[in-house]
Order: C-alpha cells, then sequence, then structure tokens
C-alpha cells in the first residue's frame, strides 16, 4: 500500500498536479529564469535540491520542536527561517566544494528564498500530513515537476523569438499566453490516478 | 515626498502586477471569486504598510549584509498576525485562499518594495508607498477577478452578492446562465490568458503616449 501512495504522490506532485501549471507555487522563477534553457536547468535542479532538502528538515523541525512546545502557530516563520538558512547554506558549500556549479547558478540561488515553491511544498506537507519519507518524496517530486515545466518552457520561449505577435504582447504577456497553453496542456493529466 | 507621484506609480506607472510583475503566484491563483480578491488584496495592502513602515523606521540599524533574512523575519511576523485574524474571524475566507496566506511571507511586492523603496526613504513616504503599491495590486487582483468570474461563470460578485447556497456561500449575480460561459477561464488556464491581455494592454496603454510624441517630433 505505501508504495502506491508514493507512487501516486510521485505522479500527481510531477503530471496532475503540477507545481506551476495547477496550483501557480513558484511562478515568480518560472517566468523570471526561463529566457534560455540552460539556466533554466540549473534553476530547477536547484529548486528540486532545496525543495527535498527542505521537506526532510521542516518535517524534523515541525514534529520534534514546534508541535511538542505547543507552537504550531509559528509555522510560517519556523519554515521561512529554515528555508533562509538552508539556502545560506547551501550557498556557502556550493562555492567552496563546486565552484563551476556556483558560478553557474550565480543570482539565481539566493533568490529560491521568496520561490513560493520551497515554502509552499512545505506548508502542503503538514496541512496534508505527509509522513517523513512522503515528505521528502513530495518535495522532490514537486521540485522535479518544477524542472520539467520549466525547461520546456524554456526551449519554447527560446523559439518565441522567431514568432510575429503584436509588439504590445513583448516579453510577459506572450510568455504567459505559452504557459496558459501549457497548463491546458497538463490539463490532459489531471484524470491520472494510481490508487 | 511627492504624494502624487507615488499614488500614479502605485496604480499606474509602477503597478506592482502590471509593470513591475511581481507576485505572479497569488494573483494567478486566487482570483475566481470577487470574494477571494477584496480578501488578498486588503490582506497584501495591510501587511505591506506595516512591514514599509517598520523596515523603514530599523533601516539605519539593519547591517547590509543581512538585511533580507530581517525583512523576511518582519514580514513573516505580520504575515502570520494577519493569517490568525483571518482563520478567526473569516474562516470561509480562510478556506478559500487555504495556503496562499501564509505564502504572502514570500510574495516578491513585499519583499521588493522594502528592498527597493523603504529600506532608502522615511517612514512617512514608506507609509503611503506600502498603500498606494497595496491598492494597485488590490485593483489588478478585482479586474482579474471580475474579468475570469463573469466570462468563465456569468456571475458577478461570488462571495459577497447574491442569493446564497448550500453551503452558506454567496454565489453572485448571475448575468448570463452557466452553461454559457468560458468555464476554461475559472481553471487555472485562464488566470495566465487574463493577466497575459491585461499586461499587454498595460503596455500597450503605456507605449502610447511616447510614440505620439515621437511623431510629433
Amino acid at each position: 500500500m505505501e508504495i502506491f501512495k508514493l507512487l501516486s504522490i510521485t505522479l500527481g506532485a510531477i503530471l496532475a498536479n503540477n507545481f506551476i501549471f495547477s496550483q501557480f507555487l513558484g511562478c515568480c522563477p518560472f517566468l523570471g529564469v526561463s529566457k534560455k534553457v540552460d539556466t533554466a536547468v540549473g534553476m530547477g535542479v536547484a529548486v528540486t535540491f532545496v525543495m527535498g532538502l527542505a521537506s526532510a528538515v521542516c518535517f524534523v523541525v515541525n514534529k520534534y520542536i514546534l508541535i511538542p512546545l505547543d507552537l504550531a502557530y509559528m509555522q510560517t516563520v519556523a519554515f521561512i527561517l529554515v528555508i533562509a538558512s538552508l539556502v545560506q547554506f547551501i550557498e556557502m558549500f556550493l562555492q567552496k566544494a563546486m565552484p563551476a556549479l556556483y558560478t553557474a547558478l550565480g543570482v539565481y540561488l539566493p533568490l529560491i528564498t521568496t520561490n513560493c515553491a520551497v515554502l509552499g511544498v512545505v506548508l502542503l506537507n503538514v496541512q496534508n500530513g505527509y509522513n517523513f519519507i512522503e515528505s521528502v518524496v513530495y518535495g522532490i517530486t514537486g521540485g522535479l515537476g518544477f524542472l520539467l515545466a520549466i525547461v520546456l518552457f524554456a526551449s519554447i520561449r527560446e523559439r518565441l523569438v522567431f514568432a510575429d505577435y503584436p509588439k504590445c504582447w513583448d516579453g510577459f504577456p506572450i510568455a504567459l499566453i505559452t504557459a496558459g497553453l501549457m497548463a491546458l496542456a497538463f490539463m490532459g493529466f489531471s484524470g491520472l490516478k494510481v490508487w | 515626498m511627492n504624494l502624487g507621484k507615488q499614488f500614479k506609480d502605485g496604480m499606474l506607472t509602477q503597478n506592482p502586477v502590471l509593470v513591475q510583475v511581481l507576485g505572479m503566484c497569488s494573483t494567478m491563483a486566487i482570483t475566481t471569486s470577487f470574494f477571494n480578491g477584496i480578501g488578498m488584496g486588503v490582506a497584501v495592502t495591510i501587511i505591506l504598510t506595516l512591514s514599509n513602515v517598520i523596515i523603514s523606521a530599523m533601516r539605519k540599524i539593519i547591517p547590509d549584509k543581512i538585511r533580507i533574512a530581517m525583512f523576511i523575519v518582519v514580514i513573516a511576523g505580520f504575515v502570520t498576525c494577519v493569517d490568525l485574524s483571518i482563520q478567526a474571524f473569516l474562516p470561509d475566507l480562510a478556506n478559500s485562499l487555504g495556503v496562499f496566506i501564509p505564502l504572502i511571507v514570500v510574495n516578491c511586492i513585499i519583499l521588493g518594495r522594502a528592498e527597493a523603496f523603504s529600506y532608502k526613504n522615511g517612514m512617512v513616504a514608506s507609509f503611503f508607498d506600502g498603500i498606494f503599491q497595496g491598492i494597485g495590486y488590490t485593483w489588478v487582483l478585482l479586474a482579474m477577478c471580475i474579468i475570469r468570474e463573469f466570462l468563465g461563470g456569468g456571475t458577478f460578485g461570488g462571495g459577497v452578492l447574491g442569493a446564497v447556497n448550500e453551503a452558506g456561500q454567496h454565489v453572485g449575480i448571475q448575468i448570463f446562465p452557466a452553461d454559457y460561459g468560458i468555464g476554461m477561464l475559472t481553471l487555472p488556464v485562464g488566470g495566465f490568458l487574463v493577466l497575459a491581455a491585461l499586461i499587454a494592454a498595460m503596455q500597450w496603454a503605456l507605449a502610447r503616449p511616447k510614440k505620439d510624441k515621437e511623431e510629433s517630433k
């Protein structure tokens, strides 16, 4: 049973309830960092990593610190602090251990703190009452869904340069239309169910 | 300090959603009924104003290197207050906005204004900046709610006006039968498309006077 539940979380997070196309979490980096495919891949991988790690750490913080101390109302503050320090920590670690990846991610790394997909996944874990493994799986697969969406979107956006459309639709509007059409395509997955 | 210019910036020329393109997630996610739009708009305006004032007051003692962390702690504090108040006094609103109330913490509008405006300006100016930017955000939310609700289901003012359904919620005034509506617009897809149209309209409107001037030269 357990494995089926994990499978259904995975499929839901990547396809049916994709973080961007059906829950609108993480739209800012999705629109901001999707002009080129390689930066989009970097951002997607970094977000996946942070989401998985944040899910694990916040689950522990929530279960063993906040709930025993009766501080559940401080969840938002505690989680955002955990995420912010986690991102800072990853930044320092990458700078020392993997300077190549660090320079490739550049300014996007600190921006992950304000990515609502990260805080969103942590809050949704609590709301859905997931246990530790389910939380981590939801975090990682949610990140993979984000990666899939941003890479597909960036590769379409690269081709938009050659498209012919009215001048006032330049920039964000045409990108949003593209995203809307992709959301329509992703709605096709909504009947997908693993019991 | 120039109130008129700040007002115009917030409403149009520097509108947080349409021109600065910040806070997209909540703008697209919750604009399905009039009630949601008002609730979210007011909540963000209150938090933005309070955090702007506090950050402006502390701007001289916040060390430059950890300012983002400090901003987030201040904002998270206010968001928690507003979140708990909404859960206590407006449970309907808390249900329909769901996870998006705590997510105001990472709404880029608030952090963006803290970084771009209140960290550099005085308290009074920051206070008005918070109010005007908040109202600028609210009107865009309301415009999106009205368009999506009307074209999607043929209603106006859902959650606030009209008949009451079994769940005790107002369903809005039915202007044309729901069967004739474009159901797609109430789904996530509609959020992307309507916002795209609004931003395009804004870019068209902002570009027009410049073009006239160029032509007259």
